[in-house]
């Protein structure tokens, strides 16, 4: 494990997530005819944050002041488990894909209680369908991870980088990745980031008590969620340009093609969220049991088509 | 000494049995000191089955011949010595416990006290058993005696229930071991566990599976695998809460021994579809049990489908262990062992831990219903840190132990996935480890609703309102529980170390995963893990976070005030319940677990639209009742009625019978 490295990889998490946010922000208002926020405006939203009062309700327990620390600290800590420019990523000897999976696992669970300490009933409400949804998530994507891992008998998140090859298996892997992405995201059609409305609110609905300094963290923490997503999506399925050593010119290129690869995930993104209408809550389940079916015929496929 | 040497690891059991003595001699403290002799001779078991496991194969028999026919032989091997290891650690912590736990309870302290002794004592003969006659002894013994903890609180009507229920299945299944036995027994020719385990190479296949099925069958029953849990929902909350968790984090787990040592040791090697059927039971049961756990309220009944989620994902380890066995593949199997029996131990650990937790918040608020409880965590605050504690390692999240083990099955499913043995076993193992997923997504939830609602919030009646912090041994029990989730997550090396002896003794190999203190480079095959490492990580960057927002935004400034509540006066009733968190989960899965509603409106004098009162009641209708319980108990009834034709009630009438029977006897042994 080479501390620069890790640095280097901490910072560019750190930087690039609201970067992403912004980007994605932008260009939907672009797809919209909007001129919209500009790209930085999630830096200073945080930045803004990061230096205000913040409010706690009177009910909330010692949990409630923790919770942003935890769900902070779980999503950057698979920031430097996931490739993103270099295929070895410094923490990559800590754990392997299951362990990024518990990670955000381990966040959710934080959020989840906070929610639920502030004694305010739209806690529960964000919490029960984020954990509905959240549940129905994991089937989907450990299918689709299983039908990578398979092929190359390992869970390892190196190991799992593509060669770019196309096969039926990928194709249908990446399907269901997208679907996992866009729901993991809580984005349009399975949830809205953009509104605090209760009929629709899933993950905003957990954040709703919170404000001034933890709430600058907890939208850090879920920016750099949707880049250790979209990055793990991008070097599965997109491996090129990948850097496979750590030298100046290698990790230049990788480091390219990383943010132009970004880039494009962020519009595609944002092409779905303006051409679909959020879907009515429980007809998630059906886009998510597609999902998980869609993750069998990907395993399938390996043993029909041969790859 | 050279004389009780070979005795020795019978020591635990000797004192269990002091303690059984000493609660019905001790008129003072019937409650302090049989308990004290149990925590006693639950250190003696943690020494001798540590010492056994470090030293590999030892392996020490004691017979005691009381009847010609049948020897009684006990022997601790590697597998006997672990879950000797599991039953101590337990038992520790619960007799800790019940030292505060007592102290409040009514009713015969010093009988419940002796059954408790008199049950770990069996707990522990069960799986020191090496002969047939001496298994199934310390089988019903073990049956028996918690039968009678189950019925403690025996002047509830639902109480006696269960425990009717949990008698009637217990023995039910023991039919089918006693068959499964007798037919090793045929082959053998003799009682002895020796003896069996040597012919078991030339078992005929039909016999082998026979054996098997009917061990699967009882010891199904025993560790509540669906369809076969039924009485475990029930039995488990009415016990007292020490004793539901020896009885959810231990006894349950004799069974699963009993799984191993057939399928492994007394019948084994099988064919590849005894693997297959445990996997798929294993999946069933993982999953009906934490959909039906989420629809619970009574925080004990919950926990008990818990345990029939998690012996699910146990038997997931086990059949990837059989599959992998009878693939001829022992490093695989070795590593799927590995996940099984890790497994059982901590679900021994956390469950424990739970059902401690559980036992405190009812000692303090004499309720388990989830919708009277809330805000908990103030007013318990060791507690309700324990109950988390518990909460977040059955959640499988990392680095806590819950998490290591459901890895260490993944990697076991990935290996069968990769095993080369034909697209339907990839594609088998690849859908169950789906399925764990989902498994693992909703204990989440189930555990975000348990914690949430009992202990976060406000409390939603006078009695959680009144809740106070219990006594020091009761915290004592549960602090040694929680830091063992903690030990065994961060220190798996060293449990995969002492369980080496044990796949060696069974599948031939050791299993190897690629768990570490230290990162280390990821392997070619399988995955890896370094849960120190990663807890490490998430407090230096918990800390990152806490001088980023320094470093932003300057020192942080806070103000407490009431939550928003559209502007009207929180009312505690105005916080989500455990039915309406649950609801969405209630909604999706409707036609596997049949919800129902009923809402009953009564009117004042008979005009529709003066509603004076709403009575509302939810629940689940189990499928396995509807279409397997309840034409069972017809088709018994009826057999029944046919049978009460010999049963005239006419002395002559039977005495007829027993002539009959005579003259038949006596013929057919002519």
């Amino acid at each position: 494990m080479n501390l620069t490295l890790l640095l280097a990889n901490l910072v560019l998490a750190l930087a690039v997530a609201p970067l992403l946010n912004g980007v994605i922000k932008k260009s939907k208002a672009g797809w919209q005819n909007r001129c919209g926020p500009g790209v930085l405006q999630p830096w200073f939203d945080i930045w803004k944050y990061l230096g205000r009062e913040s409010v706690v309700s009177e009910h909330a327990s010692w949990l409630f002041r923790l919770a942003p620390y935890v769900y902070f600290g779980a999503h950057l800590a698979a920031a430097g488990m996931v490739p993103m420019v270099l295929v070895g990523s410094p923490l990559a000897g800590m754990g392997d894909v299951i362990v990024l999976v518990g990670l955000l696992a381990l966040a959710r669970f934080a959020l989840a209680l906070a929610a639920l300490d502030t004694a305010s009933n739209f806690g529960g409400m964000g919490t029960s369908r984020e954990l509905a949804f959240a549940s129905l998530v994991e089937p989907a994507l450990f299918l689709a991870l299983f039908s990578l891992a398979i092929p190359v008998g390992s869970t390892a998140l190196g190991a799992l980088v593509g060669d770019g090859g196309v096969t039926v298996a990928r194709l249908l892997a990446l399907g269901v990745f997208f679907i996992v992405a866009v729901a993991e995201t809580g984005r349009i059609p399975v949830d809205n980031p953009d509104t605090h409305l209760e009929l629709t609110m899933a993950h905003e609905g957990m954040l709703l008590e919170y404000s001034g300094r933890p709430l600058g963290l907890l939208l850090w923490g879920t920016h750099i969620k949707q880049l250790v997503i979209l990055s793990l999506l991008a070097a599965l399925f997109f491996p090129w340009g990948i850097a496979s050593d750590p030298s100046a010119a290698s990790l230049a290129v990788g480091m390219l093609t990383y943010l132009a690869k970004l880039g494009l995930l962020g519009l595609a993104l944002a092409l779905v969220e303006t051409t679909n209408v959020k879907m009515r809550i429980f007809r998630v389940p059906d886009l998510l049991g597609a999902a998980s079916l869609l993750g069998l015929l990907a395993i399938t496929s390996i043993y029909v088509v041969g790859g | 000494m050279a004389d009780i040497e070979p005795y020795l690891f019978l020591a635990p059991v000797a004192v269990y049995a002091l303690g059984a003595l000493l609660a019905l001699v001790d008129r003072h403290a019937p409650g302090r000191s049989p308990h004290a002799a149990a925590l006693a001779g639950s250190l003696i078991g943690l020494f001798v089955a540590v010492r056994a496991l470090l030293a590999g194969t030892t392996q020490q028999v004691a017979t005691f011949s009381i009847v010609p026919f049948a020897s009684i032989s006990f022997r601790l091997d590697p597998l006997s010595a672990f879950f000797l290891l599991v039953i101590s650690l337990v038992a520790a912590a619960a007799s800790l416990y019940a030292i505060g736990y007592l102290r409040a309870e009514t009713g015969s302290v010093a009988g419940l006290s002796a059954a408790y002794n008199g049950f770990l004592a069996a707990m522990a003969l069960v799986i020191l058993a090496d002969s047939v006659f001496a298994f199934l002894f310390a089988w019903e013994a073990m049956s028996l005696v918690s039968f009678f903890l189950v019925i403690h609180n025996h002047r509830q009507d639902e109480v006696r229930r269960a425990g009717f229920i949990y008698l009637v299945m217990t023995h039910a299944s023991s039919a089918f071991l006693l068959g499964g036995f007798l037919v090793l027994f045929a082959n053998a020719g003799s009682l002895d566990f020796a003896a069996i385990r040597s012919a078991a190479a030339n078992l005929p296949p039909l016999s082998r599976d026979l054996a098997f099925l009917g061990a699967l069958i009882a010891f199904g029953t025993k560790a509540g695998v669906i369809p076969l849990h039924v009485w475990l929902p029930r039995a488990h909350p009415a016990a007292p809460s020490h004793v539901s968790a020896l009885m959810s984090g231990v006894m349950i787990k004799t069974a699963v021994y009993g799984l191993v040592r057939i399928g492994f040791d007394l019948a084994g090697p099988g064919p590849a579809w005894w693997g297959g059927l445990i996997l798929a039971l294993g999946v069933i049961s993982a999953v009906l049990g934490v959909l039906y756990a989420l629809m619970e309220h009574d925080l004990k009944r919950l926990l008990a489908y818990h345990s029939v989620e998690n012996i699910g994902i146990i038997l997931m380890g086990l059949g990837a262990a059989l599959l992998l066995a009878s693939f001829g593949q022992p490093a695989g199997a070795a590593l799927a062992l590995v996940a099984c029996l890790f497994h059982v131990l901590n679900h021994a650990v956390f469950k424990a831990l739970l059902f401690l937790g559980v036992g405190a918040v009812q000692h303090s608020t004499h309720t388990r219903d989830l919708e009277a409880l809330g805000g908990l965590i103030r007013r318990m605050p060791w507690t309700a840190a324990a109950f988390l504690v518990g909460s977040a390692a059955i959640s499988a999240l990392p680095p806590l132990n819950g998490f290591v083990s459901e890895w260490i099955t993944f990697q076991s499913l990935l290996l069968l996935g990769t095993s080369g043995s034909g697209p339907t076993v990839a594609i088998g193992a690849a859908g169950a480890a789906g399925l764990l997923a989902l498994t693992g997504g909703l204990a989440a939830f189930c555990f975000v609703k348990a914690f949430g609602i009992a202990f976060l919030g406000l409390p939603r009646s006078a009695a959680a309102d009144e809740a106070h912090e219990v006594g020091k041994p009761m915290l004592l029990g549960m602090g040694l529980l929680a830091l063992l989730c903690f030990g065994l997550g961060l220190l798996p090396t060293f449990i995969v170390r002492l369980l080496a002896p044990v796949t060696n003794a069974l599948t031939g190999a050791v299993a190897q995963p690629s768990l570490s203190l230290v990162p280390l480079t990821a392997p070619s095959r399988g995955g890896n893990l370094a849960p120190l490492s990663v807890l490490g990580l998430l407090i230096a960057l918990g800390v990152l976070a806490l001088l980023l927002g320094r470093l932003i935004g300057g020192p942080g400034r806070s103000r407490v005030s009431p939550p928003w509540v559209c502007g009207i006066e929180l009312e505690p009733s105005m916080q989500y319940s455990a039915t309406a968190l649950a609801k969405p989960v209630r909604i999706i899965f409707r036609g596997l677990i049949r919800p129902y509603r009923e809402i009953e409106r009564q009117h004042k004098s008979g005009v529709a639209y003066f509603v004076s009162g709403v009575s509302y009641e939810a629940g689940v209708h189990p499928i396995y009742e509807r279409y397997f319980y309840n034409p069972a108990v017809r088709m018994l009834l009826m057999l029944a009625n046919q049978v009460r034709l010999l049963q005239t009630g006419s002395l002559r009438m039977y005495l007829s019978y027993m002539f009959a029977t005579l003259v038949i006897v006596l013929l057919l042994t002519r």
